[in-house]
């Protein structure tokens, strides 16, 4: 519920309460009620479909009322390719929705066209919209697509609006082998 | 007094209408993102209807044109992005008649064994998907669990949930791993129990059949004049199965049934694909049967295929076989091929061109949704726009196919 | 597997049929482009034939040839099981002249296989009742499968957002450099263009 800045307990009685900042509590209803508006357009739709589905279940992350209206969402997820034909109408969908909103590039293809290199293909959806959170993968794995959801709610919760990239849990690059922190902290930069 | 009941012609009593135009898509959620379909309505019925495909054009048959031949593996996993195996197979196929290969017994068996598997996700999707746009959500999430199942099975075998790139020219990337009969075995019959329940459930719900039956019949004649192939086709009861017609690999020596329909309405397309799916697993129990246990998977033919990894490091000729294939690719011979499988919606074919070099010189797929979404405008023509939601689930098309 | 079909073809025409091949167990038969739509009348309709049902009709750009651009079609009977190809050449080295007739009246389903030919490859079909673009949007200019088309010569719709705008790098590395990722026996006729 944000930082809490003061708990109050009233002597002798279960109850009390608690104090926050205004907008830390805002942001953190927001980040646990995501209304999203998936933008599928190919094949990342199949993985969409199974992280939405009961093994993955995207409901546990307050995340699982699609809307099909872009005025009554606040997270668009661009699953798939977008072609130079379909540009215009993403922007016009971004576009129609209501602030504040979020933008997560769902696979290769949103990310940065993927290995479509060639004249149909816009390379990445952040040319025509902003983005916020990029899952790289082609398709990404359910696991990476949640790890993108929960980068994306600690941005809220931070007010971050920088993008961000999800990297792999375990980094194979890595020498230690270790476990690669997502990135809760303010900052919200990877380095 | 003057009786109430004046005399009107039907006509005055009608309100004139204009025609209204209604834009469907690209993106609303049954439209699966990538079709778009401008609608002429008078009330609720749709007098002209124009669909707009290419939303999803990724140029497929131009990056085909700057890799090898192996290269093109992954870019034909996202054609039919449901079921990308049977594509796997399918180009697989259609490079090796060009060559003249006939990959050993055991890999035609297991190319079988997945391609099966894949016409199962194939079919679990369409039919979830299907009813999920027609709301009932509880099937979908049925069939999408029983998918995970198999996909289950093609991570374990191919390392990949959705996109293998597991087929190589003159075999497969890997044997199949010890434990996957028992996986099949093990896992078909619980697919098929998730789905003979989904099936219960929406067979027994009124609304669902209202929605399907009698709506949007094309008859065998018309459907063949469009160049219907698949599940589709054989709904309006054209008995045209490649699997039977035409077998390769091993299809003519296992026992199955090609499912017909009678009408060709949206529920025949509907059941026809759940037969299906109990035929799929009937296949795949006498490939489990029948796939030997050991012998190679990969033909024995340097001037396609990869040399064992171990040899590379150890032997100079190994290394330098490795490295003509990756860098200049396989040398297809020169010749044109037109190659033909039963993908999951149909035909599945591959004409390829070949000028003797390391490069495609052009390959063309023949996309199976391509000429059934061309049918689409005639058979939603003169309905009402509700039936357009269970009349386009029940084609299933798929965007990277249809849109190339 | 139809060669008999390629014999009765010959039979019948004569001299309009220019080529005929059977590779790999594929009949081929190029056909003069004056008589496609005959030719393909007598394919449909005759009963040692009856190929009823259309599989595919593409393009393929030959630019060092004359005529240049080859229309491939694909038939298949269903009663009688067999399949032929059908060629026919068009179309001057500037693809001046590649028409030919549409197909739409022998059979329905090459309707949009005719509008994706058009599209991709720029063959133009005489009598199709609605030659549009398909794939492509209409504001595309140029046939993207002809060979000189370059690959990546994209026409955006709606201009990008520059750096400024955005306020973040949006540069990044292509995913196939001009030498990463493509083998090296990468025909030279496929431009990559400078952009
Ligand atoms: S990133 Fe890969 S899986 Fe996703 S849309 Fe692109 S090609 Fe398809």
């Amino acid at each position: 519920m944000g930082e809490v800045t003061r708990t109050v307990t009233i002597d002798g009685s279960e109850q009390g309460f608690a104090t926050t900042k205004f907008d830390a509590l805002l942001s953190w209803a927001r980040k646990y009620s995501l209304f999203q508006y998936p933008f599928v357009t190919a094949c990342c739709g199949m993985e969409f479909m199974s992280t939405v589905s009961p093994r993955f279940d995207i409901a546990r992350f307050g995340a699982e009322a699609p809307r099909f209206s872009p005025r009554q969402s606040d997270v668009l997820w661009v699953v798939g390719t977008i072609s130079q034909r379909q540009a215009p109408v993403l922007r016009r969908i971004y576009e129609q929705m209501m602030d504040p909103k979020w933008v997560i590039a769902f696979g290769t293809c949103a990310s940065c066209g993927g290995f479509y290199d060639n004249y149909t293909t816009v390379p990445g959806l952040d040319k025509i919209i902003p983005c916020d959170v990029y899952i790289p993968g082609c398709p990404p794995r359910p696991e990476a697509i949640l790890d993108g959801l929960m980068l994306l709610q600690d941005k809220i919760a931070s007010g971050d609006r920088r993008p961000g990239v999800v990297k792999p849990r375990q980094d194979p690059a890595d020498p230690k082998n270790d476990l690669v922190t997502l990135r809760t902290s303010a900052s919200g930069r990877d380095e | 007094m003057e009786p109430l009941d004046i005399d009107l012609e039907e006509g005055e009593l009608e309100l004139p209408s204009e025609p209204m135009h209604l834009n469907l898509g690209p993106s609303h959620p049954a439209m699966h993102g990538t079709v778009r379909i401008v609608l002429e309505l008078s009330g609720e019925s749709i007098s002209k209807a124009d669909v707009q495909i290419g939303y999803l054009h990724r140029g497929f048959e131009k990056m085909c044109e700057r890799g090898t031949w192996t290269q093109v593996f992954p870019y034909v996993d996202r054609l039919n992005y449901v079921s990308p195996m049977l594509n796997n197979v399918g180009y697989a196929l259609a490079v090796e008649k060009l060559c003249g290969l006939v990959v050993p017994d055991r890999c035609q068996w297991y190319r079988m064994a997945l391609g099966e598997l894949a016409r199962m996700s194939d079919h679990l999707t369409c039919t979830g998907a299907m009813a999920m746009e027609l709301g009932a959500f509880t099937p979908f999430l049925w069939a999408i669990k029983a998918r995970e199942m198999i996909w289950d099975i093609l991570e374990e075998e191919t390392g990949a949930r959705l996109t293998h790139s597991f087929g190589r020219i003159g075999g497969m990337a890997k044997p199949p791993t010890p434990a996957f009969k028992e996986l099949v075995r093990g896992t078909v019959p619980r697919v098929l129990q998730l789905m003979n329940e989904c099936e219960k459930m929406l067979l027994k719900n009124r609304i669902f059949l209202d929605r399907l039956e009698n709506v949007g019949i094309i008859s065998g004649k018309d459907a063949i004049a469009l160049g219907w192939t698949g599940p589709c086709l054989r709904a309006s009861g054209v008995d045209y199965d490649v699997r039977k017609a035409h077998p390769y690999l091993k299809y003519d020596e296992v026992d199955f049934d090609v499912p017909l329909g009678k009408k060709g309405d949206t529920l025949d397309r509907f059941l026809v694909r759940v037969e299906e799916l109990q035929q799929c697993g009937r296949i795949l129990s006498q490939i489990c049967d029948r796939m030997p246990d050991d012998g190679p998977v990969n033909c024995d033919d340097p001037r396609y295929v990869l040399p064992e990894k171990q040899d590379v490091y150890t032997t100079i000729e190994a290394t330098i076989q490795h490295f003509k294939l990756v860098m200049e690719g396989a040398k297809i011979p020169k010749g044109e091929v037109y190659s033909y499988t039963e993908g999951g919606n149909g035909e599945l074919g591959f004409y390829l061109v070949s000028d003797g070099s390391g490069t495609p010189y052009r390959v063309r797929i023949r996309p199976p949704c391509f000429q059934i979404t061309n049918g689409l405008s005639r058979l939603i023509t003169g309905r009402m726009l509700s039936d357009i939601i269970p009349i386009f689930g029940s084609i299933n098309m798929i965007g990277g196919e249809c849109d190339h | 597997m139809s060669e008999a079909a390629l014999s009765r073809l010959k039979e019948r025409f004569g001299a309009a049929i220019l080529e005929t091949s059977s590779f790999l167990g594929d009949d081929t038969a190029v056909v003069d482009a004056a008589r496609w739509k005959e030719i393909a009348l007598f394919l449909r309709d005759d009963s040692k034939l009856s190929f009823d049902m259309p599989i595919d009709l593409c393009g393929v750009d030959y630019p060092e040839r004359l005529p240049r651009m080859e229309v491939v079609l694909h038939v298949y009977s269903t009663s009688l099981r067999h399949r032929l190809r059908m060629k026919a050449r068009v179309g001057d080295d500037e693809m001046n002249g590649a028409e030919i007739d549409s197909l739409v009246p022998v059979w329905s389903g090459v309707e949009w296989l005719e509008r994706e030919t058009y599209d991709m490859s720029g063959v133009t079909f005489r009598g199709h009742p609605d030659l549009r673009r398909i794939l492509m949007y209409p504001e595309f200019e140029g046939h993207p499968l002809r060979k000189d088309y370059a690959a990546n010569r994209t026409q955006p719709l709606i201009p990008y957002r520059t750096e400024e705008e955005a306020g973040v790098p949006l540069e990044k590395l292509a995913p196939f450099g001009p030498d990463e990722g493509m083998s090296f026996g990468r025909r030279p006729h496929l431009p990559h263009s400078e952009n």
